[in-house]
């Protein structure tokens, strides 16, 4: 029997399912609300997994395979869950002539890790964004979605200290 | 609400502006929130609130004042005073002079070639309204163009406004914006779209992100008249999910117009409809691209199809659709309430109006600025920008993000439109203008815009998504010091391959930031082959070269 409409069971007992079953209610659980559903599960979970492509798949009927691959598309959505703290460095023409690739370096050195990655104790994420469009501040890098203008070595290293665990 | 009503709103806000005239306008757009005014404007509602001035000096919240690198900028009414660089330590010392002289210290001039050479027309609210007050529109001549365009004009007569104008898209290919709504008029459908694209995906560039934090309403309302103009009852903003701050100035822009029945049925008493719905982007730069744009509001992955049919005859659900830039539509209320001519006769031949432009890099007066066309681009990028920083020398522009190209110094003379900017190999694009001075390596740059189009590519055009790959191997060959002729005879007849024979926009331009840095700068690509040197000292391949010995 092919699903009901809309009748899909959330991964979980978590009622941030609830945001996203209003997401998808609100478009009338419309295939075209894929990428607005998927918004709402990151929105409210910080990533998405194999689970909640599935529940989102089924409730808007279309193939895993189509979720799976709208998720992949776009670099927006992850599929690992993020640190606690994430640190974006912008790569923008801007930021990048003014000196971003050494910013990347200097946080990749000093935490251990690769862009993309997060640290060991899931504590700190570094990312890269295309241009957050702070250009005229350049460069920039966002602490936890905070911009941080003008941003130089140090000032970087002195603003990962401040997550650091006492 | 009827006309009347919406003049009624608009003329009280005037009257209660003239009853009390004094006013603190605080920067509260992205740049500015960045170097910390959201704790000046609550230092200055402190002030206000502790001293004479109670409740006598409001303290505003206000769009994009353009001069980013100086901010956070405060503005004072009635004196029309500019500060930079406030700190909320400074409030006192602000809020005291409001009636008397300004305080000299923080002061900016007016007079600077950076205001006195722009030209506001999209901008023109821009840093004067509170984006998140329908009133302050209204009372800024806003909605006005509507209601005359409804109560006045038919469909067919917005349309010959908007062709009178001149005006050519502003995402940056630059396609007669009357053509395009008469193309949607014209089919034969029972129902039409309009689509705003606000994916500003052009690294480097945030005008449309300032005019969505600044004037959102501006942007509601040509869309609206958009609508009327092609007979559409729908609308989508397609925006940056990397936005936030527009999207909730956006939202709360959506929500006001609808209660003041501007949005919705019957607006402003008409038998009219629109209604307008946001959908985020979620971070691919194919995106831009109309028809990947249409797929990713489907719901689907951002890939492009072959056009035609263009989205003007089979776009968002197979319906006619009018796609345009937030630019675009941001022009049409003043051309609707001014008319046609009165566009047209700013800028040149075949470019009118005026562009706003996003100046960063190496120059002194970062920040956004609306010029009229045809302005040279030595008078924008040394009298309004100031010039190049740190006594170091101008090497090159680049425009057009990476569908563009780099400019050098013989070109500074040239009048800035689509036709001449095209001539010297780039694009005008959406409008980021990223200075270079002589400490960047042009083959650097070249790499990196290829490595941008590299990961961009959708992957379903072969020329792009292996092209762009072959392209970025060689330049980093080249970057390393490790390449020979040969390499550059083939990275050459690569840029041929990929940008004839791609299925888009982004594949068909991805070659130019390579083709025009090989035309104006080979000797650094040379350099790097011949001399395994890297003039400007970016590259590492000498010492790559000697590691390796």
């Amino acid at each position: 029997m092919p699903p009901t409409l809309g009748k899909a069971s959330p991964p979980s007992e978590d009622k941030r399912w609830k945001i996203v079953a209003a997401t998808m209610r609100r478009h009338g659980f419309s295939r075209n609300a894929l990428i607005e559903t998927l918004h709402t599960v990151q929105q409210s979970f910080g990533f998405l997994d194999r689970p909640s492509l599935e529940y989102v798949a089924q409730s808007l009927r279309v193939p895993l395979s189509k979720a799976f691959g709208v998720a992949t598309f776009y670099h927006f959505f992850s599929l690992k869950p993020p640190g606690d703290h994430t640190c974006v460095i912008c790569l923008g023409t801007a930021c990048y002539i003014k000196g971003a690739p050494q910013l990347l370096a200097e946080v990749e050195q000093s935490l251990g890790i690769k862009q993309g990655e997060t640290t060991a104790d899931g504590h700190v994420s570094v990312l890269t964004a295309r241009c957050v469009g702070s250009c005229s501040l350049a460069p920039v890098a966002l602490f936890d979605s905070e911009v941080a203008p003008r941003l130089n070595a140090v000032e970087m290293r002195g603003r990962l200290a401040r997550w650091m665990p006492s | 609400m009827t006309p009347e009503q919406l003049e009624q709103i608009a003329s009280e806000e005037t009257a209660a502006r003239a009853r009390n005239p004094r006013r603190l306008s605080v920067c509260m757009a992205a740049g500015c929130i960045s170097s910390n005014s959201d704790a000046v404007k609550k230092a200055l509602e402190r002030a206000v609130a502790g001293g004479p001035l109670k409740d006598a000096c409001p303290v505003t919240g206000v769009g994009c004042m353009g001069l980013c690198s100086r901010g956070p900028l405060v503005s004072t009414e009635p004196a029309g005073v500019l500060y930079q660089n406030v700190t909320p330590e400074d409030a006192g010392e602000i809020v005291g002079a409001v009636s008397g002289p300004a305080v000299e210290r923080l002061q900016c001039s007016r007079e600077l070639p950076f205001f006195k050479r722009q030209v506001g027309v999209v901008l023109e609210n821009s840093g004067q309204i509170n984006p998140e007050r329908i009133e302050d529109y209204l009372a800024a001549k806003g909605y006005a163009a509507l209601v005359q365009a409804l109560t006045e004009m038919r469909p067919a007569e917005v349309i010959e406004q908007v062709s009178r104008s001149g005006l050519r898209g502003r995402g940056g290919a630059g396609y007669p914006t009357g053509l395009k709504w008469s193309t949607v008029a014209k089919a034969r459908a029972e129902t039409r779209y309009v689509i705003c694209n606000a994916d500003e995906g052009d690294p480097g560039a945030f005008m449309d992100r300032s005019v969505l934090e600044s004037d959102p309403q501006r942007v509601l309302e040509g869309m609206i008249i958009a609508g009327y103009a092609v007979g559409a009852s729908r609308g989508y903003i397609y925006v940056r999910a990397e936005y936030p701050l527009a999207i909730a100035r956006l939202n709360t822009a959506i929500r006001q117009a609808k209660h003041l029945g501007l949005l919705g049925s019957q607006i402003g008493n008409t038998e009219f409809a629109f209604d307008i719905e946001l959908r985020l982007g979620a971070g691919a730069f194919v995106c831009g691209e109309e028809t990947a744009l249409i797929a990713s509001i489907e719901g689907g992955r951002g890939t492009p199809r072959p056009r035609p049919p263009y989205p003007a005859q089979a776009g968002l659900f197979g319906a006619p659709t009018l796609i345009n830039n937030v630019e675009t539509f941001a022009n049409i209320p003043p051309i609707i309430r001014n008319g046609g001519d009165w566009y047209a006769a700013m800028g040149t031949q075949r470019s009118k109006g005026t562009k706003v432009f996003a100046l960063t890099g190496k120059i002194n007066c970062t920040g956004l600025i609306e010029v009229p066309m045809g302005m040279s681009l030595r008078e924008i990028i040394f009298e309004v920008g100031g010039g190049v920083p740190e006594g170091r020398k101008f090497k090159a522009v680049q425009t057009g993000g990476p569908s563009g190209g780099c400019i050098p110094e013989q070109f500074l003379d040239m009048p800035v439109d689509y036709d001449s900017l095209a001539q010297a190999g780039s694009i005008m694009g959406s409008g980021g203008m990223i200075v270079m001075d002589d400490s960047s390596c042009m083959v650097d740059v070249a790499k990196y815009f290829m490595e941008f189009c590299m990961s961009e590519s959708c992957g379903k055009c072969i020329p792009c998504r292996a092209g762009t790959a072959q392209m970025y191997d060689l330049l980093a060959k080249i970057c390393e010091g490790r390449a020979a002729l040969d390499d550059l005879a083939m990275l050459e007849d690569l840029c041929d391959m990929v940008k004839n024979t791609s299925l888009c926009g982004l594949g068909q331009s991805a070659p130019n930031p390579v083709l025009s840095t090989l035309r104006y700068f080979r000797d650094e690509y040379l350099a790097h082959i011949q001399e395994k040197k890297c003039p400007a000292g970016v590259c590492a391949c000498g010492m790559k070269q000697e590691a390796g010995s």
